[in-house]
């Protein structure tokens, strides 16, 4: 695999900035009232949803549960359209009607965000069998929290994947928390990744146990992911486990009394963002602090617009209310 | 072309190959549907004839079935999912009405979700308590997908084939009892019924029996026992929970100005709660007496044949409803 070059490595940095922006605007306007609801912020993780998302090409698919406003950006989804339906706007990408879990654009293969855990895994391997059917040759990204390796639909939806020899990429970004609750205190696999063990055959047939990465490290999610997707193109699924961290709370309102401020801290010095920003200094002379900052002006301000956008946007209707239940 | 009479499980083979040869993009999915022919041998061929893409067997998961069959359906194929009995629906609960029947509204129309779930259902066979279940009012709560309860062969195939080809899920129950009984079938691979119509099995003036599958069969002998004593009940079949078509209901009410709903599903919450608060709301006035209901009794049932029937719908309890009202 080519080594990504150096616009494409400004093009992550300039998507991770994005969505580090987008979530802290998201977070004033949920306690200024504009955003209800449930909200997720992916703040922390930006490195493994930007690395893996670009890992795959245009026909590819990604899906993910409601932690979803970093998939949605990195893949491309209209930031002002994002920024609607926070604030459940009519120009919102689910037309308001979604929220923050549910963001979804068809045209760009991103199924979508969900909301019960682990509820989106089967469809992730259906949207892959329907690939496979139809002969068309690509692979599927889906994304799950730890917590979701311990709920039945991990079990059901892997195991079938390993079956029908499904391109699928499971992806598992481990922050280490399930809301609350610690990995090692809800799996009896500290190492997610090697619960594909149970999906495979000594011949090697079946599920492949792939890495467990650097989540906080761009070019190491983009480069395994690489991997894994044209693993999955040619062979079928593969399960990688991303280390990864989630800075703010389970969603907003956590009081967080299941880790301590050291720990957070600890994490925040060493964050995604500000180590691929030092990476990008020190090995490219053209790259220095004022290009950087350009970049980050001009992400800014897109979201400014995105939130002005958002917020001159007419409310749904009661004819969208009651629409699209079934198809007409 | 010449009708025939062919059985239930017939009808439903035939609707199946039929759609399948008529689409490519129509596959099954399920528990035993390929290799072993179908728990109720309603796919045995279809392995053959269609091949092991077409014909899928699964793992023992439902919930990975339905989800799985959402997924398919949302990218451009027809899959036809077959949870083996509607017992082990309950496992595939959060798939139904949590994907099944929301991915169109919550994403605002960006998907479409064209898939069938096909199970079976009903007591009866002494099976006991975790495998007689009749629960599909539950399964009609939910809007975003409709719920087919065919109670004849005619029916069977004319609304199978109308699930296949529509563009909305639909969870189709068929009833276990009933495989074997025969009807009349348009022999045309366009026989297509339309969705949510319920059909008048039987005229008259004294009483309406709303009922459908089971409690449709039982309505029409018990009918049959009233003609004798004067009373000419009119059978209403439901054939959908939903789209429920409650015009057709008011409009025999309003003739008969008596009902008794009849089901094979528990007594609390169910069709015959609904049917009767739509009575009274539109049809007031025309109301002679209060609407009865007959259904199950409201205990899990038991393995011993004699004490089950005791639990279910029977002719003699209809008769005896319908004697309350007229
Ligand atoms: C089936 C189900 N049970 C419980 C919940 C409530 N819940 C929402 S998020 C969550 C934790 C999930 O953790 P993880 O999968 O690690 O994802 P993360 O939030 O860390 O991204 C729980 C328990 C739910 N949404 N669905
Ligand atoms: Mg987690």
């Amino acid at each position: 695999m080519a080594k990504p070059n150096k616009d494409t490595l400004l093009d992550w940095y300039r998507q991770m900035v994005l969505i580090r922006r987008f979530e802290e605007r998201c977070a004033e306007l949920y306690q200024q009232g504009y955003i209800g609801g449930f909200l997720h912020l992916y703040i922390g993780q930006e490195a493994t949803g930007v690395g893996a998302v670009n890992a795959l090409r245009k026909e590819d698919h990604v899906i993910t549960a409601y932690r979803d406003h970093g998939i949605a950006l990195a893949r491309g989804l209209d930031v002002n359209a994002v920024m609607a339906e926070m604030l459940g706007k009519r120009t919102g990408t689910s037309g308001g009607k979604g929220g923050s879990m549910h963001l979804a654009d068809r045209d760009l293969h991103m199924w979508g965000g969900y909301g019960i855990v682990g509820g989106h895994l089967p469809l992730a391997a259906g949207i892959a069998l329907a690939a496979q059917y139809q002969e068309k040759d690509e692979v599927v990204l889906a994304l799950m929290g730890d917590g979701s390796t311990n709920i039945g639909y991990f079990h059901e939806a892997l195991n079938l994947s390993a079956v029908w020899k499904l391109p699928v990429v499971w992806l598992i970004e481990n922050n280490q928390y399930g809301m609350g609750t610690a990995v090692e205190r809800a799996s009896g696999a500290k190492e997610l990744n090697r619960r594909a063990m149970a999906y495979s055959s000594e011949d090697g047939s079946g599920m492949k146990q792939g890495p467990r990465i650097d989540g906080m490290d761009v070019i190491a999610v983009h480069e395994a992911l690489s991997e894994a997707v044209e693993y999955a193109r040619s062979n079928g699924p593969i399960l990688v486990e991303s280390l990864t961290y989630r800075l703010e709370g389970h969603s907003m309102g956590d009081p967080q009394r299941y880790r301590t401020k050291e720990e957070v801290e600890g994490f925040q010095a060493s964050g995604p963002i500000g180590r691929f920003r030092e990476y990008l200094l020190e090995n490219y002379k053209s790259v220095d602090d004022a290009a950087l900052d350009r970049i980050d002006a001009a992400v800014l301000e897109q979201v400014n617009e995105a939130v002005a956008f958002a917020q001159a946007s007419d409310d749904p209707t009661f004819e969208d209310l009651i629409s699209h239940v079934y198809v007409d | 072309m010449a009708d025939r009479p062919i059985t239930y499980r017939e009808a439903l083979s035939s609707a199946l190959r039929e759609e399948m040869r008529r689409d490519e993009r129509v596959f099954i999915m399920g528990e035993e549907v390929g290799v072993w022919g179908g728990t109720y041998a309603v796919t045995r061929g279809f392995l053959e004839e269609f091949g092991a893409k077409r014909v899928r067997d699964t793992p023992i998961s439902e919930m990975a079935i339905v989800g799985a069959a959402v997924g398919a359906a949302m990218y451009g194929v027809r899959p036809i999912a077959e949870l083996m009995t509607i017992n082990f629906a309950f496992v595939a609960m959060d798939a139904i009405v949590n994907s099944m029947a929301k991915v169109r509204y919550m994403f605002n129309g960006q998907y479409t979700v064209p898939m069938v779930i096909r199970t079976t259902t009903g007591g009866g066979k002494q099976l006991g308590a975790t495998h007689s279940h009749a629960p599909e009012p539950i399964f009609a709560h939910f809007p975003g997908y409709y719920v087919a309860v065919p109670g004849t062969a005619y029916d069977a195939k004319g609304m199978l084939k109308a699930s296949i080809r529509d563009d909305n899920p639909v969870m189709f129950v068929e009833h276990s009892t009933m495989l074997q009984r025969r009807s009349e079938v348009p022999d045309d691979e366009d026989f297509v019924l339309p969705i949510g119509k319920g059909d008048i099995k039987r005229e008259g003036s004294d009483v309406t029996i709303v009922t459908y599958q089971k409690g449709l069969e039982y309505s029409l002998i018990a009918a049959d026992e009233l003609a004798k004593d004067g009373i000419e009940a009119e059978i209403v079949d439901l054939r959908w929970l939903r789209p429920l078509d409650i015009d057709i209901v008011i409009e025999s009410f309003k003739k008969t100005n008596r009902c008794v709903v009849v089901e094979e599903s528990l007594p609390m919450y169910n069709v015959g709660a609904e049917i009767a608060a739509q009575i009274q709301l539109h049809a007031f006035d025309y109301m002679d007496a209060p609407v009865q209901r007959v259904a199950a009794m409201d205990i899990p049932l038991p393995y011993a044949g004699k004490i089950e029937a005791m639990a279910l719908p029977s002719p003699e309890k209809i008769i005896a409803a319908v004697k309350e009202v007229v």
